[in-house]
């Protein structure tokens, strides 16, 4: 099923309250050609389910990784992939632009 | 987040009200505004332009650079007319994300059969639209053709300052409801509100098709606009 925004935090707020380790991660700032806008949300838990996108696919799976990390640390930060990074985080936004993001976890 | 300030703003925008979510990404500080309580924050002409726009962001602050979520309702569709346009539009707008609500009196049109998955109200728009919280995250659309439904669901519309109006009907069918609507008080300025003929010219002809026009209108009416302004809320 596809999912809309408040079906991405009402998923959060759901995992949470069934006792699952849960980060969200949010797009918070974009420069060039970025796949989403700034705010659009993506949950993850601790077994690395995971709702809604900050990409176009290019970059969930390493979100998802550093979300679990999150989720134990209970210390958020902020990510950054574009073709710069492309080297740090072993992916990259093919579209060329360059995406920042940042990871929390719900507590 | 913590999860108190997750479920406010969830409980929130099932509501259909607007709210922010203020964080310093550095330390992970986060709060929350309602937007009815934007009025006496210190942040106030910062949040009042998010919501204005309906864009999220980051912003430098007197108490440094944070970065500003405004969740506004999700778009919603209310059509007034069961018809054979409505039985496309109604699902290629479910899957854009729009809560849809058909409302026709006429039970023969109105029927949960011919709208699975979709509110259905078999009542007058005097009855049903008042309770419908019709607001300006609302498209609202007409396509009865007849002028006891659609030209009150209209004027309601048109009060509820709905982001897209349109009206089914040729050109001569939409100069002949604007001379009805003007006798009963409506000015140029709102008549000019209303789509009609409805629906982006793509040649459109069978009923899906025009789902599509129309559909393609309520878009381009979202987001090549920036959101009418919210003061009125705000305040």
């Amino acid at each position: 099923m596809l999912a809309r925004d408040e079906d991405i935090l009402k998923a959060a707020e759901d995992w949470r309250n069934a006792g699952r380790g849960v980060a969200l991660a949010t797009v918070v700032e974009t420069w060039g050609s970025a796949p989403r806008p700034v705010g659009s949300n993506l949950v993850i838990d601790n077994e690395g389910n995971f709702l809604g996108s900050v990409s176009g696919g290019c970059v969930e799976g390493a979100v998802v990784t550093e979300a679990i990390d999150v989720i134990e640390s209970g210390k958020s930060k902020v990510l950054e992939f574009g073709v710069a990074d492309e080297t740090a985080w072993q992916v990259g936004l093919s579209c060329g632009g360059t995406i920042r993001v940042y990871v929390e976890k719900v507590s | 987040m913590k999860l108190d300030i997750l479920h406010t703003l969830n409980t929130e925008r099932a509501a259909r009200r607007a709210v922010f979510i203020i964080t310093d990404v550095d330390s992970g500080a986060q709060r929350l505004v309602k937007a009815a309580d934007i009025a006496g924050d210190a942040l106030f002409e910062t949040l009042e332009k998010r919501l204005r726009m309906g864009k999220s962001g980051m912003d430098e602050t007197a108490q440094g650079r944070v970065f500003i979520t405004v969740h506004v309702p999700s778009p919603r569709l209310v059509i007034a007319g069961a018809v054979h346009i409505s039985q496309a539009l109604a699902p290629i707008a479910q899957m854009l994300g729009y809560d849809v609500t058909i409302v026709d009196p006429r039970t023969a049109f109105a029927s949960q059969e011919r709208f699975p998955d979709v509110k259905v109200i078999a009542e007058w728009p005097d009855v049903a639209l008042p309770p419908l919280n019709v607001d300006r995250y609302t498209a609202f659309v007409a396509l009865t053709h007849d002028p006891k439904i659609d030209d009150p669901a209209l004027l309601h519309a048109l009060a509820r300052d709905c982001f897209y109006i349109g009206a089914l009907g040729s050109k001569k069918t939409h100069a002949k409801r604007n001379d009805r609507l003007k006798a009963a008080g409506l000015t140029d300025a709102n008549l000019a509100r209303i789509h009609a003929p409805i629906g982006l010219d793509i040649g459109a002809i069978s009923p899906s098709e025009i789902a599509v026009s129309i559909m393609g209108e309520i878009v381009q009416s979202l987001r090549q606009k920036p959101a009418r302004t919210a003061k009125a809320e705000a305040a």
